[in-house]
């Protein structure tokens, strides 16, 4: 099936098989890999992007689902060379550790402060419920994304 | 792991979809938003030949007010109803369940008419809207009708929905100033409910929704007949557990979930959920 897809700016036709989730489409037809594959069940968070705006799980949507549709990726972030706000939140505090969770987490964290710019503590682990991050590095993580939303 | 292949329509309208849904039977099923049916279909316990994506139907997404109920189009998303100011005025315990399902990205996607045409007792909005005394409009080939929620849910997975049939409207009866509480246990932050609880009380009236306490969502009726008789909440959710028929799992045996049960009705009955 033919679909034509915005991905980080730039809009792609591409003809997919209609099983193809929109995780294989940006790593393999588009060689994003940046985005990575975690649990494959939509619960580890790993492979969260952007679909119009707002966070998703890109193992649990389809290609063919995000025909029309606008999205970002963890490459779709730096702008000239300088990281977005949230990344080098993540690098000033320590926001990983082995890094696999890290875009993830980024993406699930910017689509949060999308929704609420100013969330307390609470409200970001609540907020961050849907990305796991297995060397358990949560403290910096909530640290990164707080200092993130204190310096807008 | 990727679903078997099978073919992709995509309908923009109710009347579009049911005439997809006849042309091809029992091998379609409707895509909503993907975050039951996917997964199903990724470990392959569900290999429908043609998926026909509903979820675009722009005009199966609303939240509106129609006097004594709330309607709710089919294909709203779990984080419009979380968002809802209507529902937060006129259904809280709705807008509250719908903020426990999933995760935000899960509530990005996931509809109230999936989960419930999904028909998972371990859902929360099946059970949440059964126990709000919902009604749900279904439409098919010869139109439309109605169907109680109480009636909705005929066994596991299984629901009164013709094989031509789509849900289109969750009518939600407006909560008047009840008193709600929403309770669920799990063990991890977005895991399905161990038990969870839906419940509602006004005075003498109430109604109590049980998540993952049998094949089905369960209407806790004798807790709320007890209410109606003057019993208290602490002796009427001791009574939580009469209709159920839960399973044993890893996760609890059946008589830990009815201990559960009837913990989480008391806590849910007596206050509200923040």
């Amino acid at each position: 099936m033919k679909v034509t897809i915005t991905v980080n700016g730039t809009t792609h036709e591409s003809d997919v098989e209609p099983r193809t989730l929109l995780v294989q489409y940006v790593r393999e037809s588009l060689g994003l890999t940046g985005t990575n594959i975690g649990c494959d069940t939509s619960s580890c968070g790993a492979c969260s992007l952007h679909l119009n705006g707002e966070s998703v799980k890109s193992c649990t949507v389809l290609a063919v689902q995000a025909d029309g549709g606008s999205v970002t990726t963890i490459e779709g972030l730096a702008k000239d060379g300088v990281m977005h706000p949230m990344q080098q939140a993540f690098m000033e505090n320590h926001g990983l550790q082995c890094g696999y969770c890290t875009p993830g987490m980024v993406m699930a964290a910017i689509g949060l402060l999308n929704e609420n710019p100013s969330p307390t503590e609470e409200q970001v682990r609540i907020g961050l419920e849907g990305n796991l991050c297995r060397c358990t590095g949560y403290h910096n993580i909530v640290k990164s994304v707080l200092a993130c939303a204190n310096n807008k | 792991m990727i679903p078997a292949p099978f073919d992709y329509k995509r309908a923009s309208s109710a009347a579009e979809a049911i005439s997809l849904v006849s042309e091809y039977g029992e091998d379609a099923k409707f895509l909503a938003g993907g975050h039951s049916l996917l997964p199903l279909m990724k470990l392959r316990l569900a290999q429908p030949a043609v998926l026909i994506d509903i979820a675009r139907i722009q005009d199966l997404s609303y939240i509106r007010d129609a006097g004594d109920h709330i309607a709710i189009g089919a294909m709203t998303r779990h984080m419009d109803v979380e968002k809802s100011p209507i529902l937060a005025e006129h259904a809280p315990l709705l807008s509250f369940a719908a903020s426990h399902v999933g995760d935000p990205q899960v509530r990005h996607r996931g509809t109230i008419g999936g989960s419930i045409a999904h028909a998972d007792s371990a859902s929360d909005l099946p059970a949440t809207t059964l126990a709000l005394g919902a009604t749900y409009v279904v439409q098919g080939p010869n139109g439309t009708r109605e169907i109680a929620a109480a009636d909705f849910y005929i066994g596991f997975l299984e629901s009164a929905l013709a094989p031509d049939e789509m849900l289109t409207e969750i009518r939600v009866p407006k909560m008047n100033g009840a008193t709600w509480g929403f309770q669920k246990f799990n063990r991890r932050a977005q895991d399905w409910a161990i038990v969870g609880v839906a419940a509602w009380k006004r005075g003498t009236e109430s109604g109590v929704g049980l998540v993952n306490m049998g094949s089905v969502p369960i209407l806790a009726t004798s807790v709320a007949k007890a209410i109606a008789g003057g019993a208290s909440v602490s002796d009427a959710a001791k009574l939580a557990g009469a209709e159920a028929e839960p399973q044993s799992d890893l996760n609890a045996s059946a008589e830990y979930r009815v201990h559960l049960a009837e913990v989480l009705v008391r806590r849910a009955l007596e206050s509200t959920s923040k």
